[in-house]
């Protein structure tokens, strides 16, 4: 080790597959657990995430449309990349969680493992949440579960990537496309999570990640109309009941999140994967 | 579908109309079956039953075609068909194999029912052409009014189309002024789709009803393929202004069963097409099922077997 | 030559109808302290019955015993005696199906031989179908032994009274929840018999709970605290209030709302059957359906064709009385609902759409209107956007399946749509990409109870039917 001055990173926003500092601007410090400054961030305008749901929503036909093995190749892959970062990684979820190294190295593998888990999932949703109906007439019916459309996400807040990963993997396992606020005040993951999907073949625009302030950002996305639906996770709790009232206004799905951050070390089911698709069901008659 | 003068083009060849035939729209059959059961629960009552059974009975070609008929089976037929009970109408014709048809005109001396003879190898058309042609002159030289032809269904099965248009205008000529019925055996042709190419092949060759089977394969007659006939025929009328005839024949024993295709007639082609002109039951049992429930709409008790004739 | 058919009526007395009905509470017939309304016959305007309608404090004892019913039989009951009772339901629905029927029809004003064929067979099915989840929801790939929610709060529509009850109730006691339902204001008998057959097949009393009344019921309702599920059927307006009214209160909640379906019609089509399907789609109950084929979207090389077929059919379509047998479109089922289509139709003709209305006669008294079709109707016209829930059908063309794809889509709603072609690749072409949560190709109005049925986007969210409606009404 020499004495070296490092190259530090300028952190963006992760916006329709580049990556913009705000259009306002505008920055915020980073720090880390004991409030020692680690970067700036950039602080995401409601323009930035109007920019975002244009471009989740311009992305949606190709990925939805994408074949299931093609979206689990492209998706292991992210975790193939993710592997090769595991050492960036924990070093930034040690500063920015204030864990210690070797539990920051377990939650980035638990991390990877769960991208490879949700990765394995995209060709076998169909034949789980699927059915052909037996109907009592002449006709083939059968049901697919299909992709919401666009998912807004307020990630969790404490948990920088294990919890980021947890939300956002079924959101692109289904078929759906992201618009990701990221914790607000451990954002660092976040962003290079994004360089590795950048870098990986999710197409751009699939994952948009904004770095900000949640309450600034969350009722913009809340009642967004192009928006399909809202994951709460990382809410603010005093604004919770608000931003689901904005939901309301255009019959947007929001999921069924815990009001306290869950431990995303626990085993996953398929919840996540089930609220994010939609069921449907398909008629055909039968004769000759 | 054009006017007149195209439709004139798709018979020019083969190829022609094949194309036509290939290009009508397909049959979905789920689809046929559910309108068919549809018209089925009309609830036909009181005054408007009345009527339809009197029509009905009007538009029955009486018909017996047995190996074992006799000049008495069909003298016993005819007495039927001029007067079905006392005061009641004839029925539109009796239907005979062609050597009966003689024995027939005779039975029925000058009344107003048609007779109608099957012809060209009936009922499985397996004949030749020659052969075909002298049992239609044959019939028509014994006194038939109408003569219900079969089409050579192997030619239509493999795709001749060509020669089932070409025997069904041969006939035609034969028949000159005489009505023709051209026999679809729907039965055989197995699909929708078939049903509906067969229907125009017999209207664009000049058939003048197009009927759905002998009577002599199952099933015969049944409320879709009626249903489609009478859809070909109204779209014919709506290309060309001219009126054509559909006869179910062969399974049709009920009052109930006629009234539901009487609804088809209704509803499907059109009142136009309630008249006999247009539209003949092929049948011998449903004769008294009719009359029996016409006794019952007048009397305003149920009838019973032994109060009408068994013939 | 002309053959008119006689009037053929079903017999009114089937119905059993009482000159008064009470709501019903934890297995009691009982009279309710709200305002009671009048049942009206939409085809004569004379009403049929009065009905005893809750209070709040009615609602809060409904739920109160659905609590206790919840807790102390029905959610802690066996999977198969649940299922027991259910079947029990399932069979006395079907065992009074006509007399649901006749009742049916003069409450909603709904041709006869749809409540016969349609609402009441259905309805039986639903609960013979859910009666054999009762003991095999482990199966249902929804996780180990899941757990029911609770206390189900429903509020359901006026065009399918009975149909809609069962579609809410048998899943709901499937999964061992208990219910209070309200049936909607304008129709709530046929939902009170239904309670009369669960007190006959000795449901303990508050598994399921009926409480008529109007808007302001389902509110409280809903609102409840001890509610923890809600289903609601009725309009994309009042499902955004009830989402809203329920954020932050953890209360699961599914939506089945409205719809403004594309009915997409290519050159290929087996166009008799299109024509049915098209009738079928929009006519059927008066167009009181949410997955109503409202926009007909004919491709342009057979428009001109289709329109006269579709035109000829529609005028054989009889519209009168709803008890006649014969009668294809019965009557709209209140005042308001008729004013409401008619100002719909009257912007229609006032954005320039070409107006064609059925020549059928009408009857003097009553809530009636001609089946109707708009022909030259562009996307931006309210008659294309607005959800009409009337007879009146929208027709739009198109080019390219691509553009009859974007049209389709171009709406909030997403509930069902209709494809007709021949060509296989093509339907299932089609069928992947719009965004409808029910898609018919080549037919349409078809209903199961292994089905799932629900909306995209604006129509709402949840399932009903099948594994997937199982879902709803589970604590996973």
């Amino acid at each position: 080790m020499s004495d070296r001055v490092t190259v530090s990173k300028t952190y963006k926003l992760y916006l329709g597959g580049a990556f913009p500092r705000s259009e306002s601007g505008r920055t915020y410090p980073v720090t880390d657990g004991k409030g020692r400054f680690l970067a700036n961030a950039a602080q995401a305008s409601r323009k930035d995430l109007r920019e975002a749901v244009v471009a989740a929503r311009g992305a949606f036909g190709k990925w939805s449309g994408a074949t299931a093995y093609n979206r689990g190749q492209v998706l292991y892959r992210v975790a193939e990349l993710l592997e090769g970062r595991r050492e960036q990684f924990a070093d930034e979820v040690a500063a920015g969680e204030g864990v210690p190294a070797k539990r920051a190295q377990a939650l980035v593998d638990a991390a990877v493992d769960r991208w490879v888990w949700y990765a394995g999932w995209t060709d076998k949703i169909a034949t789980v949440l699927g059915a052909a109906n037996p109907v009592a007439g002449p006709y083939f019916s059968f049901s697919v579960p299909e992709p919401t459309g666009v998912v807004g996400v307020l990630a969790p807040q404490r948990s920088s990537l294990l919890g980021l990963v947890s939300v956002l993997a079924p959101v692109l396992a289904v078929g759906a496309t992201a618009v990701v606020v990221t914790s607000q005040d451990r954002p660092l993951p976040a962003i290079t999570l994004s360089e590795v999907l950048a870098t990986s073949d999710v197409p751009g625009g699939v994952v948009n990640l904004l770095t900000g302030h949640t309450a600034e950002l969350a009722p913009w996305l809340a009642s967004h109309a192009d928006v399909n639906a809202l994951d709460l996770t990382g809410a603010p709790p005093e604004l919770r009941v608000d931003l689901e009232k904005s939901a309301a206004g255009t019959v947007k799905r929001v999921l069924r999140v815990p009001t306290t951050e869950p431990d995303w070390t626990d085993r996953p089911d398929i919840a996540r994967l089930r609220a994010l698709v939609e069921t449907k069901t398909v008629w055909h008659p039968m004769g000759v | 579908m054009g006017g007149t003068t195209e439709l004139t083009d798709v018979t020019r060849d083969e190829a022609s109309l094949r194309r036509f035939l290939h290009g009508l729209p397909g049959v979905d059959a789920v689809g046929i079956e559910q309108r068919s059961a549809g018209l089925a629960t009309r609830s036909i009552k009181k005054a408007s039953k009345l009527w339809a059974i009197d029509t009905a009975i009007s538009m029955v070609d009486l018909t017996t075609l047995e190996g074992a008929d006799t000049p008495g089976k069909v003298r016993t037929l005819c007495a039927k068909a001029r007067q079905p009970e006392p005061g009641i109408p004839p029925v539109a014709a009796v239907c005979v194999y062609p050597d009966m048809v003689a024995t027939a005109k005779d039975a029925l001396g000058g009344a107003a029912v048609n007779i109608a003879s099957v012809a060209t190898a009936f009922p499985s058309g397996r004949s030749s052409l020659k052969v075909k042609i002298t049992d239609t002159e044959y019939a028509i030289a014994a006194g038939a009014t109408e003569v219900d032809m079969v089409i050579d269904r192997g030619a239509f099965l493999s795709g001749r189309y060509g020669q089932v248009f070409d025997e069904i205008r041969t006939i035609k000529a034969v028949c000159g002024d005489v009505h023709l019925k051209v026999i679809l055996e729907t039965g055989e042709l197995a699909t929708y789709d078939n049903v509906r190419r067969a229907s125009w092949l017999g209207l664009l060759a000049g058939g003048d009803f197009i009927k759905t089977s002998t009577g002599k394969v199952s099933p015969a007659a049944t409320l879709p393929v009626t249903n489609l006939m009478l859809q070909a025929v109204r779209d014919w009328h709506e290309v060309t202004g001219q009126h054509r005839g559909v006869k179910p024949a062969g399974g049709i024993r009920t009052t109930k069963d006629a009234i539901r295709h009487l609804v088809a007639v209704r509803e499907v082609a059109g009142e136009a097409w309630l008249t006999p002109d247009l539209f003949r039951f092929g049948a011998s049992s449903l004769l008294n099922d009719l009359l029996m429930q016409r006794r019952t709409q007048l009397d305003g008790h149920y009838s019973g077997p032994d109060y009408v004739s068994v013939d | 030559m002309t053959w008119e058919y006689a009037p053929a009526p079903e017999s009114a007395a089937i119905a059993n109808l009482k000159p008064s009905y009470r709501m019903f509470v934890d297995g009691e017939f009982v009279e309710g302290a709200g305002e009671p309304l009048k049942s009206v016959n939409p085809a004569t305007e004379e009403v049929l019955a009065e009905v005893s309608t809750a209070s709040a404090a009615d609602v809060d004892r409904a739920v109160k015993a659905a609590r206790r019913a919840h807790d102390k039989t029905w959610g802690r009951m066996p999977g198969a005696e649940r299922a027991k009772y259910i079947y029990r339901i399932a069979r006395m629905v079907a065992e009074r199906a006509r007399e649901l029927a006749v009742l049916e029809s003069l409450d909603n004003g709904k041709p006869i031989k749809e409540a016969r064929d349609t609402d009441v067979p259905t309805a039986a099915a639903h609960f013979f179908y859910h009666a054999g989840w009762a003991d095999k929801l482990d199966y249902a790939g929804l996780g180990p032994d899941p757990r029911p929610l609770g206390v189900a709060g429903q509020v359901i529509p006026w065009n399918f009274p009975l149909l809609m009850a069962s579609w809410k109730i048998a899943p709901a006691l499937a999964c061992g929840n208990t219910v209070v339902l309200k049936p909607a204001e304008t129709t709530p008998l046929t939902a009170l018999v239904l309670a009369e057959i669960i007190q006959q097949a000795e449901l303990p009393p508050g598994v399921v709970n009926i409480i008529p009344g109007a808007g302001d019921v389902g509110a409280e309702l809903v609102n409840h605290p001890g509610v923890n599920k809600v289903a609601f059927t009725g309009s994309t307006e009042v499902g955004k209030v009830i989402q809203s009214a329920l954020a932050g209160t953890g209360k699961k909640l599914t939506l089945e709302l409205g719809g403004k379906a594309a009915n997409i019609v290519f050159d290929d089509a087996p166009l008799d059957q299109a024509v049915e399907g098209i009738v079928n789609g929009i006519f059927f109950n008066q167009g009181h359906v949410c997955c109503a084929g409202s926009r007909l979207l004919l491709q342009e090389s057979i428009a001109e064709e289709f329109l006269a077929k579709l035109h000829a059919r529609v005028s054989t379509l009889r519209v009168g009385d709803p008890l006649d047998k014969n009668t294809d479109v019965g009557a709209i089922n209140s005042r308001d609902q008729l004013t409401k289509i008619q100002d719909l139709v009257a912007s229609g003709e006032q954005e320039g759409a070409e107006r064609w209305s059925s020549p059928c006669p009408l009857p003097d008294k009553g809530f009636y209107f001609a089946p109707t079709v708009f022909a030259n109707v562009t996307q931006s016209m309210r008659i294309a956007r607005e959800e009409i829930f009337g007879p009146v059908l929208s027709v739009l063309t198109f080019r390219t399946p691509a553009e009859a794809l974007a049209k389709a889509n171009n709406t909030p709603y997403g509930l069902s749509a209709g494809v007709w072609t021949e060509k296989g690749s093509r339907i299932l072409w089609m069928a992947d990409r719009l965004r409808a949560g029910v898609v018919w190709a080549n037919t349409f109005n078809r209903f199961d109870p292994t089905a799932p049925f629900g909306g995209y986007q604006e129509s709402g969210f949840g399932r009903e039917g099948g594994r997937a409606g199982l879902e709803a009404y589970l604590d996973v």
